[in-house]
């Protein structure tokens, strides 16, 4: 799906890199700990948290992941917002719950990766 | 041919703000040199971990980042209060973290066996009251 479609179901606002919402991207995960994300993750290309501050981004940057997902309303600082822009990052908010927000992209098609890495 | 390119960067440990900037930058220093991105991510996934690492155990330090023709390696160095039991903290999900740094998504006791696993060597000097010296490398051919 594009990065566009994740907007439509989850009913997001983009706060930046709206110029990106043509990427296709394959695989999600949803996480608060970013330390799960950076031992557990390999290749999605989505993170969703309701986790706020800037170690998001880097820990998306870290990943080579192209797009951060806020959910229940929280609202990213300017400063995170400007970090996400410089590093190419698609920043949504969603007013959505965590399970919900992941229910709706799973069953739309948004897997996350089986072990050989394909989607 | 053979000289290494160095970055050098000091890590504020007052300020978890900014923790993560320097493996940010390197990021983008390693593809301005043409590494090979999946090398890259390796490299500052590592990194990340390392730096995360001297700002909520430790009080800061530097890092610094070797780029040779054949490997890349990592030092990072602070002076913090060193670490006890060196194999139990190589451990996955051993951490003496607080609960507040689990509140900020980190402290999940991951990074260290993280830091070995996507490197293709790491070394820990430590001692107590002095400090911590990790290097970290990981090959380019
Ligand atoms: N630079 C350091 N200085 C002192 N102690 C450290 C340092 N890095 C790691 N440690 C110790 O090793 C433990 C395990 O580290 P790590 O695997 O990164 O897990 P976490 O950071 O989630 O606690 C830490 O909880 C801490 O006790
Ligand atoms: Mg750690």
């Amino acid at each position: 799906m594009k990065i566009r479609d994740i907007k439509e179901l989850l009913n997001a606002e983009v706060l930046c890199c709206d110029e990106e919402l043509e990427k296709e991207v394959n695989s999600a995960c949803g996480s608060d700990m970013m330390s799960d994300v950076l031992a557990y993750v390999k290749d999605q290309a989505v993170l969703l948290t309701g986790l706020l501050n800037p170690q998001v981004i880097r820990t998306a940057e870290m990943m080579d992941m192209v797009c951060i997902v806020f959910v229940r309303s929280k609202k990213p600082t300017k400063e995170m917002v400007e970090l996400a822009k410089q590093l190419d990052i698609v920043v949504l908010a969603t007013n959505l719950r965590m399970y919900e927000a992941c229910g709706r992209l799973y069953s739309k098609g948004l897997g996350t990766l089986k072990e050989n890495g394909e989607a | 041919m053979s000289e290494a390119i160095n970055f050098h960067y000091v890590v504020d440990g007052d300020d978890f703000t900014s923790a993560g900037e320097a493996s940010v930058d390197i990021k983008r220093k390693l593809r301005q040199l043409g590494v090979d991105p999946a090398i890259i991510r390796r490299v500052s996934i590592a990194m990340y971990e390392g730096e995360v690492n001297m700002v909520i155990h430790a009080e800061g330090g530097t890092v610094d980042v070797n780029v040779y023709e054949d490997k890349i390696e990592m030092i990072l160095s602070d002076e913090g209060p060193g670490i006890a039991n060196v194999e139990l903290a190589m451990k996955a999900g051993f951490s003496t973290a607080p609960d507040y740094v689990r509140s900020l998504g980190f402290g999940a006791g991951m990074g260290l066996p993280n830091m070995k696993s996507y490197t293709d060597g790491m070394e820990i000097d430590t001692k107590i009251g002095v400090g911590t010296t990790i290097t970290m490398v990981v090959n380019l051919k």
